[in-house]
């Protein structure tokens, strides 16, 4: 037996299929499709949360994703763990643990309760009021302590071992919402040949056909209908039929974002299954059915468990084959409330009374509650309930007063009417309009290129729908290139037409009673709190959102808002559509972490770019460091040497032999065409016209403003072919800079560009036996210093394989970089590292290649300037061209500022200490002992221990740096002051003469 | 020089690869001769006689003769390959035409994508429609593929070559086989 | 995510693929080096901030690589019009007396005073 509360014969799942399950601890079987709510509500289970305030007791109260009681813990195993999962929707599947959440130690006896007590000190606004004295205890006490009091569930503490899909997908026609409306938009739409796509957040197309087993199409039960047109949607082609997908974001030009739970409801996923699938659809017109959510009454006491959704109870009864009750009251502003009753009368469940506020029900519906038995009394009010974990009596009186009677019931149904879903269409910023008629907002002006159909379009007669979507369905798809095909109007008829429905507090809840009756169940508000709110002085709906948190909850006011607007309405005294709606947002339900994220975690969190040498720098023992995507070898330690002495030893080798070193991720640029040359002479400050092939150049490229952006060596490989190299972090946006030059200002020039960055493998030989490591492996080149002098670039053979050799020096000795296509690299890298061996030479790592050009003073853009230098204050104005007529910053570098006196200027620091390491970006000051704040004079740029000069060094840039030569500047640190001498910025060779061998 | 230089062997970067499902299956390309054509309007008919193709000149389309296929990226602009490893660079060298060619064949990576599903493993983090109506065979385009820029270029209806720059070649080969492996 | 509509390609194309690159119609002057700060300063420094129609440059960075021109409602954030690079600037100013030449679906931004209510 799958629960005492089973109807033998009742609803549509199959007996004979069972999942065992746990819920707090206590095993159940459930059937096959069922969800966690009506599993325990087939077990007689009502309790199911706590609420998150006065953590009063509460029982489901949807059958839907509207849920907002119902909130539960699910887990597969400690990992797979997730909070605030809505009973109503998960599915169970066989082996699942489910928690309750928000009680201690129990569910059933909760130490929390104490706050439903002390309740009068808790009312709208508490916290802003009550946590503002003393000021510092917010942070030490109140904060910590609310935090830990608040928040429904608990976080799994370890990482997600699920993953995550993702897919963009396009469609002639989207339909969201897979109910009467939207299967007969998809329909009209599919059979003109326009793609369609339909999603639907349940298991099961059909919406309300599943609890609305009156309705009928073409001949048949609505949900049979759905069922089989469901089928035939998904034989067709041009079709994509999603079940459990909820669109929950619809954003600009009919971007929709859907989460598809596609793993949640199966006991033993498959392991290439992702659990959730996120996609992304852009859709040329959208049809949006989404139809409508019931509402509860407003009426004291209205929160025990037991007091649940008219629909909801049928949709247990109908669907699941699970009464809610066995003595249920009902109490409803609306004939939809009726047709439960009756459902459940005739499943033969006694209904202990229909309470209905209004004077008159819809036609016939007295009567016909009288002929099943049903005592009804109209224009009454339930005015208290009793029950501490399960409801056990209502109270009802006249409306305006009378005489009381106290019915027993075990469960008391209620609709106080529908509230159309205009969320999609909200957020497609479609402008909502109250229809004064049924009480109801409805779409109003659209924004774009969308249709709402059915119940979320205020349309509520099944024929009207189905005409409504089918012509939609239809129009849309014609209006997407589609106009060929007609699918024929379905013929529906509703059980009863229904009437009714009201919105705020019933009699003895308002309008000025203070009892406590839920408008917001998950966050506690009450009626009287929003009358509070407006008392207090919210009259805008968003600061009476706020200061209540009505429609805050995970649950997003899906039940409470337009109840929450009616009361503040009527406590303002204003219509509901001056006082106007808060903002409907995505996401319309809540989406996991690992949806939005998709498989972006892990090793594809982002691309690691490694270089073609980098399996062969691993194997040598490289450490890499991180320099923007990319892995580049930052030392090679031996067996023995920590960072330092391994740095210390390349240091020495480079200058002693040689090194080598792979310079591979440096941008490259290949500029050709005639008017190559010109075009360069626009964009560095050098000239270009006096290079001739087969020689390079140093370059300084400037923005606009005079600063400084990059620089790199620029090699002429023929008249039209210049080979330009960037710097590693700065190559993409240096192309993204000369291409936008190029395009948009001097778009006559014949010249074009292409990123070679990755064409080449670049391994730089370094130090005074660079040639004759690289000798043996060149062939048609003449090293030597007269064919290929410093600065100078060859077209030769390396191994056999063509490169560009280039005569070099990023270190201030003989060097040479190697330029070969990229799948050579690793094996050229190799025979360079045998060819240096006999000479004792090593391979190096960014580290020393750090530290060998600050000991000429080389810069690196990027860490020594930032992006406020000129050349001028960089010490490289040498490379400015003093008669070109123009240059990209030539004139911002003659703005005022730029060429004042006392800029920061780039110089050399040496400590008095020389085994003092300065840290990079330390301040400098001229007196240490003037009052702060110190007037600071510059930073330090680049700080290094250098073996080769036996000390310590620095670049920094100092204000009117070069005059201050020889002065001693300070550095304070915390613990001491550091006092350090101001020098030029060569500290190694400062003759120059290493770098032509 | 005493001995005989040893030739570098060539190291891809994606090492023969295969996976998926029939449904979805991944390769890694062979080597193949690529080149960044970049000319003017004027120059296309000398280029196109120089390569033996038909150069195309709308957007998204690409042409074919045999082993070598352009693939039009923009108005100035084509990827040309060639998977006999011919030399392109020597095709266009008496083009006569003004234009810019620069060898790319180790800049990239390509990586083909095949199976009645390829679409939707591409369109795991690629935004274009690669509907058969809006990308069909022969179609081709720069795009993005979650993180990575590549260009896709579809072969055939079950079809599709990838084409990216060398290092991100392993993070968009992973890209497309965690999804081949839920298709 | 916007769908941009490329002048180049002929056809609309995620915004994934696009570039945001400034102000169109700023063209740098041919005499740059002769010209007074005041000028430097309007050429490079001072943008206009409008309320309504904007006149912008975007990049089809990850697909043709060409920049372009725009015309977008700083409004709406739609995109009125988009064209090549080097073509004139269209005048979308309305006839006197006409409404101005928005989209009929424009509407405000989400300022707190559309959504919040007015602080007063």
């Amino acid at each position: 037996m799958t629960g005492a509360n089973r109807i033998a014969g009742a609803g549509r799942l199959t007996p004979a299929k069972t999942a065992r399950f746990r819920f707090d601890g206590r095993g159940f079987t459930a059937l096959a499709g069922d969800t966690v709510a009506s599993a325990l509500l087939a077990n007689g289970i009502h309790l199911m949360g706590r609420s998150f305030k006065y953590h009063r007791p509460r029982g489901v109260v949807s059958a839907g994703p509207e849920e907002p009681n119902a909130l539960i813990n699910v887990s597969r195993d400690t990992a797979r763990s997730q909070p605030n999962v809505r009973a109503t929707v998960q599915e169970v599947f066989d082996g699942m643990t489910v928690g309750s959440q928000n009680r201690y130690p129990s569910l059933a006896f909760d130490l929390g309760g104490i706050n439903d007590t002390l309740s009068p000190f808790f009312a709208a606004g508490f916290y802003y009021k009550t946590f503002m004295w003393p000021k510092q205890a917010w942070a030490s006490i109140y904060e910590p302590r609310i935090r830990e009091a608040a928040g429904l569930g608990v976080s799994p503490k370890e990482e997600d071992p699920d993953h995550y899909a993702c897919r963009y997908a396009h469609c002639d026609v989207l339909v969201i919402g897979g109910g009467a409306a939207g299967l007969a938009a998809a329909k009209a739409a599919a059979a003109t040949g326009a793609t369609v796509i339909l999603a639907d957040e349940q298991p099961e197309v059909g919406g309300a056909l599943h609890f609305d087993t009156g309705a009928e199409i073409d001949g048949q039960n609505g949900y049979a209908w759905a069922q089989a047109t469901a089928a035939s949607l998904k034989a067709m082609d041009n079709v994509t039929l999603l079940t459990r997908t909820t669109a929950f974001g619809y954003y600009a030009q009919n971007f929709v974002a859907m989460a598809e739970r596609v793993t949640d409801h199966i006991d033993r996923p498959q392991a290439n299954a992702p659990r959730e699938r996120l996609w992304q659809v852009r859709a040329k017109r959208v049809v949006i059915a989404t139809g409508s959510i019931e509402r509860h009454m407003v009426f004291a006491d209205n929160d025990r468990p037991g007091i649940l959704l008219a629909s909801a109870a049928r949709t247990y009864l109908n669907h699941f084959g699970v009464t809610v009750g066995r003595k249920v009251g009902v109490y409803t502003a609306h004939d939809s409330a009726y047709e439960a009753a009756f459902d459940l009368k005739r499943a033969g469940v006694e209904i202990a009374a229909i309470v209905d506020s209004r004077l008159r029900p819809g036609d016939g519906l007295f009567e016909k509650a009288r002929s099943l038995g049903i005592e009804v009394f109209t224009d009454h009010a339930v005015i208290a309930t009793s029950g501490r974990l399960r409801v056990a009596s209502m109270t009802v009186v006249p409306n305006g007063g009378g005489s009381k009677r106290k019915i027993a019931v075990d469960a008391l149904i209620t609709s106080s009417g529908w509230t159309p879903s205009v969320h999609m269409f909200s957020q497609s910023r479609g402008k909502v309009a109250y229809d004064a008629a049924t009480g109801r907002f409805l779409p109003g002006h659209y924004v774009q290129d969308c249709v709402s159909v059915g119940t979320c379009n205020g349309t509520d007669d099944l024929q009207a729908i189905l005409e409504e979507a089918t012509a939609a369905g239809a129009k849309l798809a014609a209006e997407a290139g589609h106009a060929e095909g007609a699918a024929p109007v379905p013929a529906g008829r509703n059980a009863i037409a229904w009437t009714g429905g009201m919105a705020g507090a019933a009699y003895g809840a308002g309008p000025d009673d203070s009892v406590k009756a839920f408008v917001d169940f998950q966050n506690d508000v009450c009626a009287k709190d929003i009358r509070l709110a407006v008392r207090e002085g919210m009259h805008s709906i968003e600061h009476i959102k706020r200061f209540t948190t009505n429609g805050m909850a995970t649950d997003q006011g899906k039940l409470s808002n337009l109840h929450g607007l009616a009361i503040a309405a009527e406590a303002l005294g204003r219509g509901i559509p001056e006082v106007g709606l808060t903002t409907f947002r995505a996401p319309y339900t809540p989406v996991t972490f690992g949806t939005l994220i998709g498989h972006a975690r892990g090793d594809i969190f982002d691309p690691t770019r490694k270089t073609p040498m980098h399996a062969v720098e691993e194997a040598n023992g490289a450490a890499f460091e991180d320099v923007g995507q990319w892995k580049r070898a930052w030392y090679y330690a031996r067996p023995g040497e920590d960072m330092h002495a391994a740095v210390n030893r390349e240091c020495r080798t480079v200058r002693t032999t040689a090194g080598y070193f792979n310079a591979s991720t440096l941008g490259k640029i290949e500029v050709v065409g005639p008017d190559a040359a010109a075009f360069l002479n626009l964009i560095y400050t050098n000239s270009w016209d006096t290079l001739k092939p087969g020689r390079c150049r140093y370059g300084i490229m400037l923005r606009e403003d005079g600063f400084v952006y990059d620089d790199g060596v620029v090699g002429r490989i023929a008249e039209d072919r210049f080979h330009v190299t960037t710097t590693t972090g700065g190559a993409p946006r240096v192309m993204h800079h000369m291409e936008d030059y190029l395009q948009t200002e001097f778009p006559h020039l014949n010249v074009w560009l292409t990123s070679t960055t990755e064409q080449w493998a670049v391994i730089a030989v370094q130090g005074p036996k660079a040639r004759e490591i690289i000798a043996p492996l060149v062939e048609g080149a003449d090293l030597s210093n007269e064919a290929l002098p410093h600065m100078s670039v060859v077209e030769a053979k390396v191994c056999g394989v063509p490169a560009r050799l280039f005569r070099v020096s990023f270190t201030g000795e003989l060097g040479y970089e190697i330029n070969v296509p990229a799948d050579y690299g690793a094996a050229v890298w190799e025979a360079v590292a045998k060819a240096a061996e006999p000479f004792g030479a090593c391979p190096y790592g960014t580290e020393t290649m750090h530290v060998l050009r600050a000991e000429k003073g080389y810069i690196i853009v990027g860490q020594d300037t930032d992006g406020t230098l000129t050349p001028d204050d960089a010490g490289v104005a040498w490379a400015v061209g003093k008669k070109k007529p123009d240059f990209v910053g030539i004139r911002g570098l003659k703005r005022p500022d730029l060429v004042r006196e006392g800029r920061k200027q780039l110089v050399g620091l040496l400590t008095k200490d020389p085994k003092e390491v300065l840290e990079e970006g330390a301040q400098i000051v001229a007196d240490p002992n003037q009052p702060k704040p110190m007037i600071m004079l510059g930073h330090v740029t680049s700080s290094y221990w250098s073996e080769n000069c036996g000390r310590s060094i620095a670049m920094a840039v100092v204000a009117g740096g070069r005059a201050k030569v020889g002065q001693t500047l300070y550095v304070p640190m915390p613990d001491r002051t550091i006092a350090v001498e101001v020098t030029d910025t060569v500290f190694f060779d400062k003759e120059g003469g290493r770098i032509h061998g | 020089m005493a001995d005989p230089i040893a030739i570098a062997a060539r190291r891809p970067v994606l090492a023969p690869h295969a996976s998926g499902a029939a449904r979805a299956a991944l390769s890694a390309a062979g080597p193949a001769a690529r080149l960044s054509l970049r000319a003017k309007p004027d120059a296309v008919g000398a280029l196109s006689a120089a390569l033996g193709l038909d150069l195309p000149t709308a957007p998204k389309h690409a042409a074919r003769n045999g082993a070598r296929h352009a693939l039009w990226l923009g108005p100035d602009e084509w990827l040309v390959i060639d998977e006999d490893e011919a030399d392109l660079m020597a095709a266009l060298s008496s083009a006569g035409a003004l234009h810019s060619a620069v060898d790319v064949s180790h800049r990239n990576a390509g990586i083909l994508v095949t199976g009645a599903e390829a679409a939707t493993v591409i369109n795991s983090g690629c935004p274009l429609d690669l509907s058969l109506t809006a990308f069909p065979v022969g179609a081709c385009a720069r795009t993005v593929l979650s993180k990575s820029e590549v260009v896709v270029y579809r072969t055939a209806e079950d079809a599709f070559r990838v084409e990216c720059w060398r290092s991100f070649a392993p993070y968009v080969l992973a890209v497309l086989a965690e999804a081949a492996a839920e298709a | 995510m916007l769908l941009i509509h490329c002048p180049y390609c002929g056809e609309a194309r995620a915004e994934l693929e696009f570039r945001a690159a400034g102000d169109a119609h700023i063209d740098r002057p041919a005499n740059i080096a002769a010209i007074s700060d005041e000028e430097f300063a309007e050429y490079f420094f001072l943008r206009d901030n409008p309320k309504g129609l904007i006149y912008e440059r975007w990049r089809h960075i990850h697909g043709c690589g060409r920049f372009f021109n725009a015309v977008r409602d700083t409004v709406s954030d739609k995109f009125v019009m988009t064209y090549k690079a080097g073509q004139p600037k269209p005048d979308l100013s309305p006839a006197p007396g006409a409404a101005p030449a928005l989209p009929a679906d424009s509407r405000p931004v989400e300022t707190y005073e559309a959504t919040e209510g007015r602080a007063e």
